[in-house]
């Protein structure tokens, strides 16, 4: 008798481990299994990522509609190639949109912000966004801006 | 095949620089209660843990069923054990598992009875030490002298050739005393099996076996039947026999002069 | 000179017991059990007092210790305005450090003094000598189910450390301080990588579980069987096996995410 409830307890201990794996896998890590059948993909090259993480957000007008897939280096052109898996349902980006790599606050994550053109034929999967704007280098900026007044100053 | 169940032949053992066993030479007959005695500290425990394989000794042999303790394999020393039920001084019970269980312990690890075969033979077990109705108690809760006839019914549960008892009246009262040296006689004289039996109660285990060896100082000293070993006149067996407290085992432990170490003396 | 002799036979020592610890761990897990129900049933005997027993005390540390990461991070983060990422150091946290490591601790203190204890105690009664007498091989019956028991326990506890841990941050930064919980997640599944974070944090248990349940079947095993010496043992267990954990972390974290 005994010796059941301490099957049971057992059994219940191994399922909470599950339990717990599963949770850290899909709330924390957001680990979505359904990922790749519900999106598409589309590749942007940019002159620098900056601080640009695989699984960064892609959004549009603020709203998110997809995700940094992988990022790799084209080596012919010497620029980050970066892939993104965009949802299906949102099928009608136009092929003269610009992909702007933003930051969030002033200190916060990367991100890809997606402005719409003005086309009437739509991305479709494996297609190239040619418009790109990279991301903003703190360092770069501060240069260009003392450089700026210097000059002004003349 | 011999008539002796165990033979030891020239066997020296030690345990760092202190010599415990010096070419000891000990027969044990079939069938028959053995006594083994002599003063604490003689390595009496010893013995029993080379005969049953948890000690090597250095030079010679110990033949147990004809077969050489350290030499044979891990393997068929493991098996060896199986014909041999030994008990503890202190019961050495298992104090997770019930009174049942423990009997139940060595018949479910060796064998494939089904469960209703040894309920039956825990209950006889149990019976023959008088302990059925203990059944379902746990360990902690016996007295002393019903945790050692637990572990008696477990030494025996797989009904061995050979049943080595450690210092079985050890503790006990007068009444619970009688009980295992009848116990032991009767066990012995139904089933006839082997027994060895280490204690330093004189009277009791004069009165049970059939023959006796007296260790002391690494080696034996006197054997023979319980009645050769009363009329001895060697003065270590009469010392040991009588009780008495100096003799040729001193009353004290070797020192330095008395007056040296208390500084009366340079 | 006296010194040096004294020196050598210390290192011998020490060779020494490693030698009998390796030996002893070789023999009681490489066998094959003999039935495979009754060499579950010894299993689920030590899960249960390995680990269902040592539940409560992980999963109150996780949730305070959770609750306290995110408190702090809190107070440091609103400095630079992005009090948003507070979920992000502390499920990182939780994952990569604190979960296996304070585990680990925490089950060294509360498992493995209990199982140096209990082998000590078997050894001092006398137990162990009779399943060798009985022929029963105590590396197979006692050493083996409590050494996997520990294997298994410690990466479940811990997982469940952290899952504790995250919820009892989300708790106090999304229902207390005010954060808004769709960022509070968002910014924590961008960051946190399951094959980086969550599985090396589940191998980094393991490792630790392997030492600190070898330190603690080793030490009872060889302990001087009286009340001293499982005392004596009981104390090395703990602290052999917390040193040796945070050792390990060292070593574990540089080979997992040392390369920036």
């Amino acid at each position: 008798m005994r010796n059941k409830q301490v099957e049971l307890l057992v059994g219940a201990f191994v399922v909470l481990g599950f339990i717990a794996l599963a949770y850290l896998a899909i709330q924390v890590s957001g680990l979505a299994f359904s990922d790749k059948k519900d999106s598409y993909q589309i590749v942007a090259r940019f002159d620098d990522i900056g601080g640009l993480s695989q699984r960064a957000k892609v959004s549009v007008a603020g709203v998110t509609i997809g995700s940094v897939e992988s990022i790799a280096l084209d080596k012919e052109l010497y620029m980050a190639l970066v892939t993104m898996n965009i949802d299906k349902d949102v099928d009608n980006l136009p092929v003269d949109s610009a992909a702007a790599i933003l930051t969030s606050g002033l200190l916060g994550e990367k991100y890809i912000g997606i402005s719409i053109g003005a086309e009437d034929t739509f991305l479709t999967s494996g297609d190239e966004i040619f418009d790109t704007q990279s991301a903003l280098v703190l360092e770069n900026l501060i240069s260009q801006f003392l450089f700026n007044s210097t000059s002004g100053e003349k | 095949m011999s008539e002796y169940y165990v033979d030891i032949q020239e066997m020296s053992f030690s345990r760092g620089n202190r010599v415990i066993y010096n070419d000891v030479s000990i027969q044990i007959p079939k069938g028959k209660i053995t006594a083994i005695m002599g003063p604490s500290g003689t390595g009496k425990t010893t013995l029993l843990r080379l005969i049953g394989g948890q000690l090597l000794p250095s030079t010679g042999s110990v033949l147990v069923d004809g077969k050489d303790i350290p030499l044979i394999s891990r393997t068929s020393l493991y098996s060896l054990r199986k014909k041999i039920g030994m008990l503890f001084q202190s019961g050495a019970l298992f104090s997770d598992i019930s009174v049942f269980e423990n009997v139940a312990f060595p018949i479910r690890e060796h064998t494939e009875f089904s469960e209703e075969t040894i309920r039956d033979i825990v209950l006889m077990k149990l019976e023959s030490v008088g302990l059925r109705g203990a059944a379902q108690l746990m360990p902690s809760e016996l007295s002393g002298g019903m945790a050692r006839r637990v572990a008696l019914a477990r030494a025996i549960a797989l009904d061995p050739e050979l049943v080595l008892y450690d210092e079985p009246f050890a503790g006990q009262d007068p009444i619970s005393m009688g009980v295992v040296v009848e116990l032991i006689k009767r066990l012995n004289d139904s089933v006839g099996l082997t027994s060895i039996l280490v204690s330093h109660d004189v009277k009791e285990s004069l009165s049970i076996a059939d023959y006796v060896f007296i260790l002391s100082n690494a080696s034996v000293v006197a054997q023979g039947t319980p009645e050769e070993i009363r009329n001895s006149e060697d003065e270590r067996v009469v010392q040991f026999l009588g009780g008495l407290p100096d003799g040729p085992v001193p009353f004290h432990y070797p020192a330095n002069a008395y007056k040296t170490d208390l500084d009366l003396e340079y | 000179m006296k010194t040096i002799v004294k020196l050598g036979g210390r290192v011998f020592d020490w060779l020494e017991s490693i030698g009998r610890a390796g030996l002893l761990l070789m023999q009681s897990v490489c066998h094959k059990p003999k039935s495979f129900y009754g060499a579950l049933s010894l299993l689920n005997k030590q899960i249960y007092s390995v680990g269902v027993l040592s539940l409560v005390i992980v999963i109150v540390s996780g949730l305070f210790i959770g609750m306290v990461l995110s408190l702090q991070g809190y107070s440091i983060l609103v400095k630079f305005g992005s009090e948003q990422s507070v979920g992000q150091l502390v499920a990182l946290t939780l994952l990569r450090e604190l979960g296996p490591v304070v585990t680990a601790l925490l089950f060294a203190g509360r498992a493995c003094s209990a199982l140096t204890a209990e082998i000590g105690l078997m050894k001092a009664t006398e137990q162990l000598s009779s399943l060798e007498m009985m022929g029963v091989d105590p590396y197979r019956r006692v050493i083996a189910p409590r050494f996997i028991a520990g294997l298994i326990c410690l990466p479940i506890l811990s997982l469940i450390f952290s899952m504790v841990g995250v919820m009892g941050g989300e708790f106090v930064a999304v229902d207390w301080l005010g954060i808004h919980d769709g960022s509070f997640w968002s910014l924590m599944q961008q960051s946190v990588l399951f094959g980086k974070d969550v599985l090396n944090g589940v191998i980094k248990s393991f490792c630790f579980a392997i030492a600190v349940t070898w330190i603690a079947v080793y030490q009872g095993y060889e302990c001087v069987p009286t009340s001293e010496g499982i005392g004596k043992a009981t104390t090395t267990t703990v602290v052999l096996g917390s040193l040796s954990i945070l050792a390990l972390d060292f070593i574990l974290t540089a080979a997992m995410f040392g390369d920036f």
